[in-house]
């Protein structure tokens, strides 16, 4: 499977597992956890599909950092929305999702196939 | 007149070393010394003065022009030329030196055999493992040309001052002619038994030869041999490097090679050596049969990063929901 493919279908596991983690959040969270998922899922997805890309040619290293950065990224951005309440859940985004990006930086490196060199 | 007194062993051995002694082409090369003596002939350490190198010069002990050892010995040495590969003792020149006796020169290996290398450098077991897949890659390198060692044994592979490891001795080699229309010995051969499977017509009814401990069974009663005998012989090279209690998969691949029917071993020295390759990644071994808490084990094993990260995720997840809460 390509790098990218797994990195998407890694995402949207481990995002939507991510944004079903609010169901024990609190009555609030539950309330906008179809929201929740789909966002999570999305940013998920979209996580894989960059990393998986980056995956395709870059070092272990590299890859570890650009998905831990990807992740951070976009956890930020999701993070940055308020709540209905008007709150920010900064650090109950940011520090999974960029875990997430960072497990996706090294599942896609590890496993999928490379792109093949040109020689 | 008194009677001519026998001559006392090493008096004889002294004798046999004058007399063994090359008189070799002076312009080309300089006798430095003595490697080794075998059944045929002895091995010498001189200097080739074209090249300004030293190799290893191999002659019969006694001049047989156009006798047996003599056309074995050219054979050894073509067989040689015509297997180029890493893993394989080069040979340099052929040329018969002026009291007749044939030579060759090959490349003067500096190092220590395969079992001295192991046990003096302490290697683990995946070291030594990946030792066998270079001597399995040149030996399947050499059935792919027809080419059967027929005695390899710990003493024939050398391992160099790198690292790189050499198969020597291919004194027993058999060669196979190439099979019409440039398809694989195999095919001509038309039997199943992997690609030195044609050799089995060069060697038939060779006689028993080989060193006990590594020679297959039907080598050992001269019968005809393919590739799969010189997997025994690798098998027995396995089992020594193992030693007592391996782990069982690496158990079961020696036992494999070492099957008593060639038909129960592997069919050549390329799935010998995906066994060996499997084994160092932590992947199936096709000898072994693994039982269910084996193979959860080893896919633990093999996945441990991930399974960490996303067990590290969860703790996470779970350390913050319970920090929000309290």
């Amino acid at each position: 499977m390509p790098k990218p493919l797994l990195g998407v279908l890694l995402g949207l596991i481990l995002g939507a597992l991510d944004g079903l983690t609010a169901l024990f959040y609190g009555p609030e969270a539950k309330a906008m956890i179809q929201d929740i998922l789909i966002f999570s899922s999305l940013k998920g997805m979209l996580a894989g599909l960059i990393i998986g890309f980056v995956a395709r040619k870059a070092s272990l290293r590299t890859v570890l950092i650009v998905g831990a950065l990807v992740g951070f990224a976009l956890a930020f951005a999701v993070a940055a929305m308020p709540g209905k309440n008007g709150e920010h859940y900064w650090l109950e985004i940011i520090v999974p999702g960029t875990l997430v990006g960072f497990i996706l930086g090294y599942a896609t490196h590890r496993y999928g196939k490379a792109a093949a060199r040109v020689a | 007149m008194t009677e001519p007194r026998p001559l006392a062993p090493n008096q004889l051995a002294q004798l046999q070393a004058i007399i063994d002694e090359p008189e070799l082409p002076p312009e080309r090369y300089a006798l430095l010394g003595r490697l080794g003596r075998g059944g045929m002939g002895s091995v010498f350490l001189v200097r080739d003065l074209l090249l300004e190198r030293e190799v290893a010069l191999k002659l019969l002990s006694l001049p047989e022009t156009e006798g047996e050892l003599d056309a074995r010995l050219a054979r050894e040495a073509r067989v040689l030329a015509s297997l180029e590969h890493p893993g394989i003792v080069p040979v340099h020149d052929l040329g018969r030196l002026p009291d007749g006796r044939l030579y060759y020169t090959m490349k003067r290996v500096e190092g220590r055999t395969l079992a001295e290398h192991c046990r003096a450098e302490g290697l683990s077991l995946r070291a030594r493992v990946g030792l066998l897949l270079k001597l399995c890659d040149a030996l399947a390198f050499a059935h792919t040309r027809g080419v059967l060692h027929r005695d390899l044994k710990p003493a024939n592979v050398m391992v160099g001052s790198f690292g790189e490891l050499l198969v020597m001795d291919w004194g027993l080699a058999a060669l196979a002619p190439p099979a019409p229309g440039g398809g694989s010995g195999a095919e001509a051969a038309g039997e199943g038994a992997g690609a030195g499977a044609a050799v089995a017509a060069a060697a038939a009814g060779s006689g028993a030869l080989g060193t006990p401990g590594y020679m297959a069974p039907e080598q050992a009663v001269g019968g005809p041999v393919d590739a799969r005998a010189d997997i025994y012989a690798v098998g027995g090279i396995l089992a020594d490097l193992l030693g007592e209690a391996p782990p069982r998969p690496l158990a079961a691949i020696r036992d494999r090679a070492r099957a008593a029917d060639p038909a129960g071993r592997y069919p050549d020295a390329r799935a010998l050596a995906a066994d060996l390759a499997a084994w160092l990644d932590d992947a199936p071994v096709a000898a072994y049969r693994e039982r269910v808490w084996e193979r959860l084990g080893r896919t633990l094993r093999r996945h441990r990063f991930v399974i960490l990260l996303l067990l590290a995720f969860v703790i996470v997840r779970l350390a913050m929901l319970f920090w929000l809460r309290h």
